[in-house]
């Protein structure tokens, strides 16, 4: 092959990343600037990142949602490893093809359809049992596993499937009772899944502003409601401040995440 | 009756009986049973709530829709079906025009985006690993960090005393700010600029399982690169080309933030409709009409998506 191909092939690349990274990096630069007008560069500060410390709206609703993340995160994973395990282990069921259709939809459903539908669901279910009770955390909770255990249930999938099984028949000969095969064996190789899988569903629900408007109450305002109601009104360095605080935080998960996950497979050698 | 006596009598202690459970012949049904009875209560039944309430008429009460049946006085049970609101869809062009538009945006935008991220996926699958790692890992951390604020930072580089408009001003380029943000293109831009890893990843993924030695059999009997890659490479990719175009595509359709901050009054997307039926007018069975029509225009899309999943199943690095 000519030298030219790679070249153009690799200049296409660099555009790609370009595209991708340049107006993070400009959010980034421009939350340390002085000037409110967010495009103007008046000089470096840092001023932004105090008042969003002392903006109460912001950290409530930042509370709010970390805590409906993280049980979301959790209770994803386990629904969503019961699913993968259903996919890879189980073979052909009655009702496998609905069980598929059920858990690779939502990976793609239009956010408004899977939020109204909820909603809809939720006011059915209130009038019908009387549960869940008006709306709020409860039910930003259970919209949100809906669509997180199916991510989860991807990544866990693919895991599962590398998984070289006569290490479980070698146990299970052995003579190993199934739970300890699943504690022993199974559950430390698919370890790195279940904990990507729990990172990806705790920022899908942390991100998510479409299904949350649809099924929150009164008082369950979360963090993407506060910034998309203020970036509607316009351009706020406090917001390019918060951004630079969940780029840097979701960079040190990754990375931490990929250390761990290297550390792990190193050991393994 | 085995059961019972493992937790109240035997020595065996609560984590094993646990662990028993969930692995032994209840455990199974149980793996199976607790995912299957989640999404049909809260994935399927919704979808059939959302049809029924299509069909009910709005009324200002909670909640605001009229019920489908109803037991009158004397004991005889009554069914209204409102066909109304799918009328009105039919005859306000406003719908039309609105599913229309965003069918031809998510369609643009997907070509786009494939064209973009293709080229992206090949070269990725091309270099070795180190750099492979490095370069994978730079296309997921956009897509981890929040969507909303992505499509924020376009709005300070796209507005007309933004970085875009500055930039052209000092080159020299252009005498006035151009009107960039709450345009269409705008609304392209957004979409593909967030939506691009969905395209690059299930591309990635077939390209780099893909056998290198065809190539190179195919330059030994003389073919020229590019049709080696229009007659080796392209169909062999077409899997993940399907996946990821669907990706794309049938989320976009739907979508409600890039069009709602990026757009103008003229980029209606049909996402935005069923926004505003059902935040603004407070019409639930008109939200619930357009979301079914929705449904109904996504169903062939839907259909081939599941088929590239199922055939990929548990192959894509997501």
């Amino acid at each position: 092959m000519s030298n030219r191909r790679p070249f153009l092939l690799f200049a296409l690349l660099a555009f790609g990343y370009a595209f991708l990274y340049i107006p993070i990096i400009a959010l980034i630069v421009y939350s340390f600037n002085v000037s409110r007008l967010v495009t103007v560069w008046g000089g470096f500060s840092t001023k932004w990142y105090g008042e969003l410390l002392h903006n109460d709206q912001i950290l409530s609703a930042a509370w709010l949602s970390l805590r409906i993340a993280s049980i979301n995160a959790t209770l994803s994973v386990v629904l969503g490893t019961f699913a993968a395990l259903t996919l890879v282990r189980f073979g052909k069921f009655r009702g496998r093809t609905l069980f598929f259709t059920m858990v690779s939809a939502p990976l793609v459903m239009p956010d408004v359809i899977l939020g109204l539908a909820s909603l809809l669901l939720f006011v059915t279910m209130e009038h019908l049992i009387g549960w869940p009770a008006g709306r709020g955390i409860t039910t930003i909770t259970l919209a949100h596993i809906t669509f997180s255990a199916a991510f989860v249930t991807v990544v866990v999938q693919s895991r599962l499937s590398q998984l070289d099984i006569s290490l479980e028949e070698a146990a299970m000969d052995l003579g190993a009772r199934p739970w300890k095969i699943f504690l022993l064996i199974t559950l430390p190789i698919i370890a790195p899944a279940l904990l990507a899988g729990w990172l990806l569903a705790f920022t899908l629900s942390l991100d998510d502003l479409v299904i949350a408007s649809f099924v929150a109450g009164p008082g369950s305002t979360t963090l993407p409601m506060v910034v998309y109601s203020s970036v509607r009104l316009g351009v706020s360095p406090q917001i390019n401040a918060l951004a630079t605080l969940i780029v840097a935080i979701v960079t040190l998960c990754i990375l931490l995440s990929v250390w761990l996950v290297h550390r792990q497979e190193s050991q393994r050698l | 009756m085995s059961r019972w006596s493992a937790i109240n009598g035997s020595s065996r202690g609560a984590g094993e009986w646990l662990g028993d459970v969930l692995t032994g012949h209840h455990g199974r049904r149980l793996v199976i049973v607790l995912p299957y009875l989640w999404l049909l209560l809260f994935f399927f039944l919704p979808f059939v709530i959302v049809l029924k309430i299509s069909l009910a008429e709005v009324l200002l009460a909670r909640p605001p829709y009229s019920p489908l049946w109803q037991y009158l006085q004397d004991g005889t049970l009554q069914i209204q079906l409102h066909l109304d609101n799918y009328l009105r869809l039919w005859e306000d062009p406003l719908y039309f025009i609105a599913y229309l538009k965003s069918l031809k945006i998510a369609g643009i935008s997907t070509l786009v985006c494939l064209l973009i991220g293709y080229p992206m996926a090949y070269a990725i699958a091309r270099t070795r690993d180190p750099l492979r790692n490095i370069l994978l890992m730079l296309i997921i951390l956009p897509f981890w960090t929040s969507f909303l604020i992505r499509v924020y930072a376009w709005i300070g580089i796209l507005k007309s005393n933004g970085l875009l408009n500055n930039l052209l001003l000092a080159l020299g380029l252009i005498d006035q700010p151009l009107a960039l943000l709450h345009t269409d293109f705008a609304v392209y831009l957004g979409i593909v600029y967030s939506y691009l890893p969905f395209m690059v990843l299930p591309l990635y993924a077939t390209l780099s399982r893909m056998d290198r030695t065809l190539l190179e059999a195919a330059a030994d009997l003389g073919c020229k690169p590019w049709k080696a890659f229009l007659s080796v490479t392209l169909p062999l990719s077409l899997p993940g080309i399907i996946a990821g175009c669907m990706l794309v595509f049938i989320p976009a359709v739907g979508e409600f933030v890039i069009p709602d901050l990026l757009g103008g009054p003229d980029s209606l997307m049909i996402g935005k409709v069923l926004w505003t039926e059902f935040f603004s007018n407070r019409d639930w069975p008109a939200a619930s009409a357009v979301a079914v029509v929705m449904l109904v225009l996504l169903v062939v899309p839907l259909t081939l998506f599941q088929r590239a999943q199922e055939k990929s199943e548990g192959k894509t690095p997501l």
